[in-house]
């Protein structure tokens, strides 16, 4: 199990490697520092003068790998990829371009992240469980054909749709809850129903027929059928014995994205004005601040590569018939 | 007239050929036939690449551009317009050129919201009249639902005719085809007991030339989805629309495809230090999340965009010019699932006897991948491409919406909903910009995602076992 874990996490190491020189490659060489001091001070009628002072500022100025003017371990150190992302493996970012320090900024705003996306997560997995299992015990019924339809025609539908007509109907024809915003404390509940819904709803068909497809599987298979011919009821067969070996799967495949709820959803944050990571990303991105950008790829791979070992090791857990390679 | 072939021009030609190449192929191989049958004798899979036919037929017509040669006086060399054209501007030139000043609710000859003007001499605080929606009538607040009611009668009436007449061409057609009397055609005809789904094909067609020239007709005399803010007409931007999100889909499969194919054939096939470093890159790739990515390097774009203003001859090659790279983008943030899926089936797939004795008989390895590799994964290549191109279509409006998207000038359904958003938190509403985006927009994902559903159906070896058994038996009763 250690060897496992630990060539695991070399091989994540190695992966975080590859994007912090990615991200560096592309910020810096494909789109120098120049550019980025240009576009922040706006239009091409900027003096090589207040560019310069931009890009000092921020120590942009100096060299990209290597730096002729210094002596000894700091011809290395002193460097444009030593300061600006190779420190990103300690989770220090530095400041934004516009001068903010983006690490207390990501540990402040994964606060309403989270209180958006875990639980948009944790009742969306279970009411799509729930409907997709309701599915496949009146498979091969008209519910299921017409159910299963329904899961296409959500699919169909633009998230963004689900997010306009929410606030339509609750917030301005109804008036039941704010149209956007955010109150720290339990307060925030109250603008935090109607996004959760919203998330919820925008990914159930998708989620619903892709679980239904699962349960079909499981229920084809031997051990059901001894099941039912030792008699027990279709319910007990389906709640009992097709539901665990089920899980196995979903529950496997949920733990992948579970590191990733951090990073919030762009585009609910952003439509319900919630300050969470994803309306920062959205505001760097509208800002062109390329520092933030690249603290947030980092963030988003490491976590993406968090959920993968975690799902290795789920797997290993669950099903005893994976080797530990 | 000078032809300007854009870039995602070429590359929708390059789709067109590459659909009718395929299409010869598959009439050429039996196996290939026999599950394009099984997909398309499901009548969902018809009428939904019926749907999808028409809005491919819009996104090639707004493909054909030229630049028009501009009036001159005789003698002088020949001026070309610097704007380029294509077809369907051309069609839609009456109800493009026929704007308002603001906001109209469709079919309405009176603007949306009250302004001040001059009325016989008075100054007066009313709705002015429009001036193309309406402007043959005298007084629209008396005649204009008759005037709608009368135009949509000769609307009905025309398009009973042409579907009357396709009816009968076909019913005779088939006659003669089948020698059987006209009763017993028509009669299997109506009763959908024939061999292709001919009634949904019917019922489809029917529906669709019935909103065709509603449509066509009403907007002779009205803006029939109305007008957004600068007055311009929504039906024209959502048209315009329909090619965007087609080439979005299209042209990011045409990316995926052989990205995907290749490494994975090659990952899987060749083993040892190539699949270490294919796995690696595409790991590398998935592990940036999607949206960062394409932000990221569309801001790069930008900056190059920006940088370059002179290769780009007019404001719509350099918009297209984005549209590309977007495509581009996307799929190279996107090949990674199928990458995998290709590499693990390869992995499978050479260790059988076939593959084995191919080897054994000093076959070269790039022969064993093309003439018994990459065959017997088409499948899966042709499932997950039909079922992608509905998200890429999605994540265009997505994209839009957080500016990373297509350019700002381009039409498309997610610039129509990032600008129409706003408008919704106005009194009284404005409702049918973004119903018209969403309402285009579900069309083309829904019958996207029909389409994607047969097929998977009829070329998964899986689901088709299970169909025949329990899985979509309802299908068939509602289908029989």
């Amino acid at each position: 199990m250690l060897r496992f874990l630990t060539r695991k996490l070399a091989y994540g190491l190695a992966i975080l490697v590859g994007i912090n020189l990615l991200t560096f490659v592309l910020f810096f060489k494909v789109n120098t520092p120049d550019d980025m001091a240009r576009m922040q001070l706006g239009g091409k009628r900027v003096t090589p003068d207040a560019i310069e002072k931009w890009k000092a500022e921020r120590g942009y100025d100096r060299p990209l790998f290597f730096n002729e003017q210094e002596q000894g371990i700091a011809k290395l150190s002193n460097t444009l990829f030593m300061d600006s992302s190779l420190r990103m493996f300690a989770f220090d970012f530095g400041r934004a371009d516009s001068g903010r320090d983006i690490a207390s900024e990501i540990v402040r705003r994964a606060g309403p992240s989270l209180a958006l996306a875990l639980p948009t997560f944790v009742v969306g997995l279970g009411v799509s469980i729930v409907l997709a299992l309701g599915l496949a015990f009146f498979r091969a019924t008209y519910l299921d054909f017409w159910g299963t339809v329904l899961c296409v025609v959500f699919m169909s539908i633009s998230s963004l749709f689900f997010i306009v007509m929410g606030q339509f109907m609750f917030s301005r024809v109804l008036q039941l809850m704010p149209v956007s915003g955010f109150a720290p404390g339990m307060d925030a509940w109250r603008f935090l129903v109607l996004p959760i819904a919203v998330g919820i709803l925008s990914r159930l068909g998708g989620e619903v027929r892709f679980n239904r497809t699962l349960f079909m599987e499981e229920i084809g298979k031997d051990y059901v059928r001894t099941a039912r011919s030792k008699g027990l009821s279709e319910s007990r067969v389906l709640l009992v014995h097709v539901l665990r070996n089920a899980l196995i799967p979903i529950l496997s495949a949920s733990v992948a994205v579970i590191p990733l709820l951090f990073m919030g959803s762009l585009i609910t944050e952003s439509f319900f004005a919630i300050p969470g990571l994803g309306s920062y990303l959205i505001e760097a991105i509208a800002g062109q601040d390329f520092a933030i950008v690249r603290a947030m790829v980092f963030m988003g791979s490491f976590l993406y590569i968090l959920g993968l070992i975690l799902t290795d090791i789920s797997y290993t857990l669950a099903d005893p018939r994976i080797r530990l390679q | 007239m000078q032809p300007v072939f854009l870039i995602t021009d070429i590359f929708v030609y390059a789709i067109l050929l590459f659909v009718l190449w395929y299409i010869w192929h598959v009439r050429s191989d039996r196996n290939l036939r026999a599950n394009w049958r099984l997909a398309m004798k499901r009548p969902v899979a018809m009428v939904s690449s019926m749907v999808l036919g028409f809005f491919l037929l819009v996104a090639f017509t707004d493909s054909i551009h030229y630049r028009k040669v501009l009036p001159s006086a005789p003698g002088q060399a020949i001026q070309y317009s610097s704007e380029a054209n294509s077809v369907l501007d051309e069609i839609l030139q009456p109800l493009a050129t026929a704007r308002e000043r603001s906001y109209s609710e469709p079919l309405s000859a009176v603007a949306f919201r009250k302004e001040t003007f001059e009325r016989d001499g008075v100054s007066v605080r009313d709705y002015p009249r429009l001036r193309f929606g309406g402007k043959h009538l005298d007084q629209p607040e008396l005649q204009l639902s008759a005037d709608i009611y009368q135009r949509t009668a000769v609307a009905l009436g025309w398009a009973s005719c042409i579907v009357l007449g396709v009816l009968m061409l076909g019913l005779l057609l088939a006659r003669y085809g089948s020698r059987q009397s006209l009763a017993i055609v028509a009669s299997k005809f109506l009763h959908g007991q024939t061999e292709w789904p001919w009634r949904s094909m019917a019922i489809t067609f029917t529906l669709m030339t019935l909103a065709i020239c509603w449509v066509a007709f009403l907007s002779q005399g009205y803006h029939v989805f109305g007008t957004d803010r600068t007055g311009n007409s929504v039906l024209v931007f959502a048209m315009k629309s329909v090619r965007t999100a087609l080439v979005i889909g299209g042209l990011t499969t045409l990316v995926v495809l052989p990205l995907a194919l290749l490494l994975g054939v090659m990952a899987g096939y060749l083993r040892g230090w190539v699949d270490e470093v294919i796995q690696y890159v595409y790991t590398l790739l998935a592990s940036i999340p999607d949206v960062l990515l394409i932000a990221a390097s569309v801001l790069l774009l930008q900056v190059f965009i920006d940088k370059n203003q002179g290769i780009f001859e007019t404001s719509l090659e350099r918009a297209d010019a984005r549209l590309f790279f977007l495509c581009l983008i996307l799929g190279i943030t996107s090949f990674t699932g199928l990458c995998r899926l290709v590499r693990g089936e390869t992995l499978k797939l050479r260790e059988l006897e076939y593959i084995q004795s191919a080897r054994a008989f000093g076959v070269s390895t790039p022969r064993v991948l093309w003439r018994h590799i990459i065959p017997n994964l088409m499948h899966l290549v042709l499932i997950n491409t039909v079922m992608q191109f509905s998200s890429f279509v999605l994540a265009e409006a997505v994209l839009s919406y957080v500016g990373v998207g297509v350019d700002p000038k381009t039409a498309s359904f997610g610039v129509m909903i990032n600008t129409a958003r706003a408008e919704l938190a106005a009194t009284p509403l404005v409702w049918w910009t973004l119903t018209t985006a969403f309402g285009f927009m579900f069309l083309i994902v829904l019958s996207a995602n029909l389409l994607a559903d047969a097929i998977r159906d009829a070329f998964d070896p899986r689901t088709r076992l299970r169909s025949a058994s329990s899985a979509t038996a309802p299908t068939q009763e509602v289908a029989a």
